[in-house]
This record gives structure tokens, sequence and C-alpha cells, in this order.
């Protein structure tokens, strides 16, 4: 009964937030200078006036904001995201095209950033002065300080063109044959970079957290206790202080997920991975107001559900979760 | 080269004496033809920096449109790197002598993708609607209608001569669109065909379009050039980021770029054996990059003060230190490669003395500081960012203190330049084809602050009107060219525009590729004669 009180408010809680995402930034699109209109002009190297006040027209660009504000929220509460002003696409067609690319390399990438963060930061937790520890501590360096796009055409520049082990861009190579188990290795082929690229940044902040988490829990008492009854060092680090120390990791990944869109942008744009982030990031310079509300509209629904998720990760490995509702 | 060997070879074989080595330099020649011949077959993978937004060039100019549209679509002409119109819908055209009728004589075997006849009818309706959707509403402004006597022949009737027409009806700009599909009463902008299965009649047809990420195409087999295209597949890969390019033409994933623009980036792909990088065949998209000065606000209204600006900036040191070497002077806004250009006009070689003769003489003398009076400078995008910087560095040692605006993006700016909200930008604006689509707009006083690209510099001459008014309806070459030569003087003396140098654009290929497409319209141009080795 509680979980369904407590879901049940989270689901009200969502749709208002759901709503004063739109509002604002509908409104914040609608404060930055020039509109779609210049946009279209500019992919078609200028336009006549004439044209520019009919796409205007056509896009109700020329009613006041209220009015404008009005029939969008009253269309997407009936469900309907609408037309992109840019592409002429329904918007949900747009983002479904894409949300597929995107999910694909930001789960990826934080699944692997997840487990070798806390494999990393479990080696160096248990020897903070050798020389694995250090490792962890200067790649968390690296990871925070590399700017994503950089470490990206590194790769690129390594992987792609010195070795030629992997794809330099895109997701598929369309002239591959050969069924869809053919197809799927291509595009496990071309997300290897994309995805390590974008893991290089979680990793960082995993790694370190677990690191300084885990350092933490083995100082505790019940982790003394439990060397004074005799368990083996990997018994107590495993079986016992494991749990406590990832909880910090799995919330830290949890919020990480808000970022679902910021971080894979540039991930995006660097591999050409026809993903959310660049059309989010298109959109928002094309002034494309119903495709970016309806990328957000997307994102916050993710976080909304990944919030989620992380509560009932925590439930499980951490007892205490459990017995606070 | 192979023109000299053939006459060496009549010679050689005429005088009767040197058999031999007439037999070695025949043999030379037959095998360098058979190199040479096209061969059918392959796929061309070529990479664009944009997204497509629609594929209709009747109703979506662009260059990005421009390169899948021309495939897709069939214009009625084409043109040769000379500038001369070839037969291409259009198998021949007739223009009156009076200049007012434009017959055009269909080729009778033309088919759309799915099957139906290409007819007058569908030019007809095709010059209705680029005449109410496409951008530039001057090219067919003149085209009161268009008689369709029999399937294969439509006459456009004119209200006046109308020389631009050719160039307009050639490349991207005319775009033959099927009455049967787009002629169903929906709004031809946002047609739903203009993105799915479109139907056009040029030598490829759509596979695939998918926004972000690739546009495929496919042999037209039944294309009304026998034998073409060469090609069996051309796959167009959306690769935005121009390092990421780079790289993908240099590990040979793709084959093909054009409108490569990055300075570093071609002269490094420049050094990439088997590559070819070459600036020719941009002349009738025509871009140029120009200083933008606001001749309606504060001491930019003297011409003598934009004088003194053209004086103090030194080109040189753009083309060289900016652009790296790989961009051309340009000296006058049509561009270096147009029939129409006029390079003889003043050229503003750097002269401080006469800037500041110039600047004291419209009376803005030097204050204690040194300094004359400020200015701002925006520019369009990050690329001409360094060129803004550059101009605060030049205008600073004659006395005119220049802070460098920023703005966040495209639409921040256009807004600025669409309200004339500046004084001076940096900006490239495209010829277009002929002068009348692209150049009068940025010229003509009846154009002033319509938005980005159009009269943004508030600029203002009776002569300049009167001249490009009767150089767009001269049909007579040579005449036209005395007229646009006038224009290009007076411009180039009251510098509303300080006119820099074309833009970079660039094209690369892998040695693979036969027959790239280096005419005047780049790759707004049918590539059905274009083949892999």
């Amino acid at each position: 009964m509680a979980i369904l009180r407590a879901t049940a408010t989270r689901v009200v809680y969502a749709v208002i937030l759901l709503l004063a995402v739109l509002v604002l930034n509908f409104t914040m699109m609608h404060m930055a200078p020039g509109d779609v209109a210049d946009t279209i002009a500019q992919s078609m190297g200028g336009a006549d006036a004439e044209i520019m006040e009919q796409i205007r027209k056509d896009y109700g660009l020329d009613q006041p904001f209220p009015v404008q504000l009005g029939t969008y929220i009253g269309k997407v509460v009936h469900f309907d995201l609408g037309y992109s002003f840019f592409y002429n696409q329904p918007v949900v067609k747009l983002i479904l095209e894409r949300l597929p690319a995107t999910l694909l390399l930001v789960i990826s990438a934080q699944l692997i950033a997840i487990i070798l963060g806390v494999v990393l930061g479990v080696i160096s937790a248990r020897n903070p002065n050798g020389l694995a520890s250090h490792f962890v501590t200067g790649l968390a360096l690296f990871g925070y300080a590399a700017p994503v796009f950089w470490t990206g055409i590194l790769f690129l520049i390594l992987f792609s063109l010195k070795l030629g082990w992997f794809p330099t861009s895109g997701m598929r190579d369309v002239t591959t044959t050969g069924g869809w188990f053919a197809e799927a290795l291509d595009i496990a082929h071309h997300a290897v970079l994309p995805v390590f690229t974008l893991c290089s940044i979680y990793l960082a902040l995993y790694s370190r957290t677990c690191r300084s988490s885990m350092l933490e829990v083995l100082g505790s008492d019940y982790v003394r206790t439990a060397k004074a009854k005799g368990l083996s060092a990997s018994q107590v680090v495993y079986k016992h202080a494991l749990k406590n120390a990832v909880s910090p990791v799995i919330t830290l990944a949890g919020l990480q997920l808000s970022a679902v869109i910021s971080g894979a942008v540039l991930v995006e744009t660097v591999f050409s991975w026809p993903g959310l982030g660049t059309l989010a990031f298109q959109s928002i310079i094309a002034r494309d107001t119903p495709t970016i509300l309806g990328i957000l509209f997307f994102s916050a629904l993710v976080v909304i559900v990944g919030n989620l998720l992380t509560d009932l990760a925590l439930r499980i490995v951490d007892p205490r979760v459990r017995s606070k509702q | 080269m192979k023109n000299t060997l053939v006459r060496l070879a009549t010679v050689a074989t005429l005088s009767g004496t040197l058999a031999v080595t007439s037999a070695l330099v025949s043999s030379m020649l037959v095998s360098s033809a058979l190199a040479d011949a096209p061969k059918s077959g392959g796929t061309l993978i070529a990479a664009m920096g944009t997204n497509v937004r629609n594929l209709n060039p009747a109703v979506q100019s662009g260059i990005v449109t421009g390169f899948p549209g021309s495939q897709l679509f069939a214009a009625p002409l084409r043109y040769d790197e000379d500038w001369t119109p070839q037969p291409y819908l259009a198998e021949s055209w007739d223009i009156s002598d009076d200049g007012l009728t434009v017959t055009l004589n269909l080729v009778k075997n033309a088919v759309f993708h799915d099957g139906e006849p290409v007819t007058s009818e569908d030019v007809a309706f095709s010059v209705d609607v680029i005449k109410e959707h496409h951008p530039f509403k001057s090219m067919f402004a003149p085209v009161e209608s268009v008689d369709t006597p029999d399937e294969h022949t439509a006459i456009l009737n004119l209200s006046q001569p109308h020389p631009a027409l050719m160039l307009a009806m050639s490349g991207q700009l005319m775009a033959i669109i099927p009455k049967h599909i787009y002629g169903d009463g929906e709004d031809p902008k946002t047609h739903p065909r203009n993105t799915e299965n479109v139907i056009g009649s040029g030598p490829f047809k759509l596979t695939e379009y998918k926004s972000g990420e690739h546009v495929i195409l496919e042999r037209f087999d039944d294309f009304f050039i026998e034998g073409r295209p060469y090609l069996d597949k051309m796959v167009l890969r959306i690769i935005p980021d121009p390092a990421a390019r780079t790289i993908a033409l240099e590990s040979g994933e793709v084959d093909f770029a054009a409108f490569e623009v990055a300075p570093q980036n071609i002269n490094r792909l420049k050094e990439v054996e088997g590559l070819t990088v070459t600036s020719e065949g941009y002349g009738a998209i025509g871009p140029i990059d120009w200083l933008a000065l606001n001749t309606t606000r504060g001491p930019l209204q003297d011409k003598r003060v934009r004088q003194a600006i053209a004086y103090a900036v030194d080109k040189n040191f753009i083309h060289k230190a900016i652009q790296r070497g790989t961009a051309k002077d340009a000296p006058t806004g049509i561009h270096p490669d147009s029939p129409f250009h006029n390079p003889d006009v003043e050229k503003y070689e750097v002269d401080l003395d006469k800037a500041n003769a110039l600047l004291d003489e419209a009376g803005h003398e030097a204050g204690a500081d040194g300094t004359r009076f400020g200015l701002t400078i925006d520019f369009g995008w990050g690329e001409l960012k360094p060129n803004a910087e550059y101009v605060r560095g030049a205008l600073k040692k004659v006395g005119i203190d220049v802070t460098v605006r920023a703005s966040a993006d495209f639409p921040t700016w256009a807004k600025r330049m669409g309200d004339m909200d500046y004084d001076m930008s940096w900006d490239t604006v495209f010829n277009w084809g002929d002068p009348v689509i692209g150049v009068h707009r940025t010229y003509l006083s009846s154009n002033i602050g319509k938005g980005v690209w159009s009269n943004t510099q508030g600029y203002s001459n009776e002569r300049v009107d009167e001249l490009l008014d009767m150089a767009s309806k001269e049909p007579d070459a040579d005449k036209r060219k005395a007229l646009y030569t006038e224009f290009q003087q007076i411009v180039a003396d009251e510098v509303p525009v300080y006119f820099s140098n074309t833009l970079p654009y660039h094209t690369v290929y892998s040695d693979k590729v036969g027959n790239p497409p280096l005419g005047i319209w780049s790759t707004s141009s049918p590539m059905d004669m274009t083949y892999l080795k």
C-alpha cells in the first residue's frame, strides 16, 4: 500500500514537473533572439521577405506569445507533440527514430562505467597507496579534465585512422549484408569508440566515488568486526563492504541519467552518432521549439523513470532504505 | 594533354616518317583512353556536413538539399565548366527575339521514378510551385504563364526579358517535380513526399532517408540518358563534425566530400596520398566572405570612413594567416569565376596614411588617447571569429576602437542583421548562379533590412538600382556585362561591403572517383557521369 501511495504521489509530481519543464522551456525558446524562419532561411541560402513572412505565419509565430504557448500546451495535453518546424515531420517520429541510438549509447556507457568503476574503485581502495590506486586516481583526473570531444578525436585518430580497428563515424555500414546478426555486429563495432568515449566521463566519476566510499566503509566498525571474526580479506570486501560501498555509486548513476542528453551531445557529434543529443543541439540552434520541447519531454520521462529504478535498486542493496518507508 | 597527343599523333602519321613513334603514341592513347573510360557499377560513399531538412529543391534551396535533390530531380538545363548551358531534360530551347518567350523542347523518353512520363504539364506545374514557394522570388518573377501546346513543349511567357532564367533553369534551382504527386492540394512546402518516397526524374532514386544518418540513392534504370548514371548507388553519410569528416576521408571510409571549408582540414587533406583536394566547381554557387558595413549608422554613413576601413584592413593577412592560402581574392560581390565578374575595381591595398587622412577629412580627429570613435563588429558563425578579431586589431592602428560582439548562435546573429542592429559584421553571401538571384538582393534599395542576406547594409544608390534593373532585363550578354562592370565599380568605390575572399569551399575525392562534379554547381548538379575506377 505504502509503495502504491508513494508511486501515485510521484506520478502526480511527475506530471506537474513535465508541464513545468515544457512551459519554462517554451518561454526560454521564445526569449532567445531570432526564430525558426531565420534558420530555415539559413538552410536555404537566404529567402525573400515574403517567404519569411509566410513561414512565420505557417508556424503560428506571428501570434502573440500566450496564444502560442496555449496552443502548444493544449496539444501536449492531448498527447500530441506536434510537428517539427525545421524537419516538417511529426516530433514523435523524429524522436523515436533517434531514441534507440542514444539509449544504446548511454546505457552501454553507463553499464560499462558502473562495472569498471566499481571494480577499479574496489581495487584501489584495498591498497590506497598502491600502484593500482594511483592509476585509478590518474584515470579519474584525466576523465574529469579531458574534454570528451577531445578524447573522442584522440580515439578516432588512434583506433580508426592509425590502427584501423574501428570505423570512424556513423552507427552502421549501409553496405553490410547478411541478416540481423551481421547488422547487430556491425552496430556493435561502430558503437565501441563512442561508448568508451562517453564511458570515460562516467568512469572517472564512479571509480573515484567507489574508491572513497569503499575506503570509508573499510574503516567502519562492522568491517573490523568481520575481520576480527577471521573472515578472509576478499570475503570482507565482497560480502560485507561492497554492498554499502556501491550505494553512493548507484545514487550517482541515477543522477547521471539526467545528463543523458547533455553528455551524449558531444560524443554523438564527434562520432556522427544519429542520436537525440545531436538532434537536441541542432533543434536549439534552429529554434525548432516543438522538437526541442519534445526531446525535453522524453528526457524528463527518462529521468523520472530512471529515478524510480534507482530507488528500487537502492532498496535491493540497502536494507536501510527499505525499513525507512 | 590528350588533345596534344592526338595532334602529335596526327602530325606524326601525316609526315609518315615517324611511323614507329606514331604507333607508340597511339598505343599510349588507346591505353590511356581505356583507363579513363567511365565504368559502370559500384557504390560511392560521400560525406555531408549537415543534416538534410527537405529533399525537394523546388521548395528548399541551399547546398544541403542541392546534393541529393539534384540527383533525385532533373532540371531543364545543365551547365558545363565554361558557363555554357547544355541540354538536360530540355533537349533544345529557343528564346524569342524580343526575349519574351522561352520555348523548352523536352526529351521524349524521360520518366519519373514511378514510371509516369515527364510532360510539359509537369514543367508548368513546377514553375508554379517554384514561383510561389521557392525562397528566391527573383528567379521566376517575370514568368507570367507557361503554355503547354503538346506533351513535350513548354513555353514560358515573360513580362520582360529575363536573362537570369537560363541559370535559374539549371542545377538545383528548377527541379521538375511530378504534378501527379505534388499536385494533390497539400502544401508543397510541407508535403510528406519531400522526405519520403520522393519521386523525381533524376539519375538516382531514393532508397532510404534517415534524418541525421544518411541518404541512400540508387541508380534509376530508366533514366532518360542512355547508359547513365554510372554508379549503382550513392550513400550520402551525414557527418557533422569537420574533424570526423577529415578522418573519415583520410581513412578511406568516405570517397568524396564537397563544401569542405576549414583551412586546417583542407591543408591536412592535401597532404594525404590518394586524395585530390580542389577548389574548382563553386563558381555558380559563388560564396563570398565579406565585411558588411551598416551605412545607416554613425560614422559609417560617411563613404570616406568606409573607404578608410577598407584601406586599413589587410586582405593579404586574412588570406594568408586566417585562410591559410585556401581562399581566392574576391574584389567584388560577383564571384571571380562568374562571367560578369569585373576585376578592374579599386582594390584597397593597405594604406594607413590614406586611411588616416580620410578619417581626418571626415571630421573624426583622433582624441588625446589616439582614438577617433568606436564601432562594434559581429560575425555570423564561429569560423569568421578570427576575421573579426583581426579587424579589431587592424582598425586600432587608425584610431577606431572596435568591440567584438559574439552571438550565441546563428539565429541570434541573423536577428541582429535583419534588424540592422550592428555596425560591422563578417558574413558570407552566395551568388546562386545569375547575379539577379544572389547578388541584387544585397544592394537594391528596395530590399533594405528584409532579413538576413537582404540589403542589411542599408545601402541606397539610385544609379546602382538603375543598373541592376537594366541588367536584370538586358538580353545581350556583353551589354549586361558592361552594366555589371559599372555596378561593381560604384560598389567598390562606396564600400557598403568590404569584399575579402571567396569562401574556400573545397571538393575532396579519392583516386577511385572519376568525373567528380567540378562544374559550376558542384554537387548541386546531376552526378550521372561520376564513376568509380
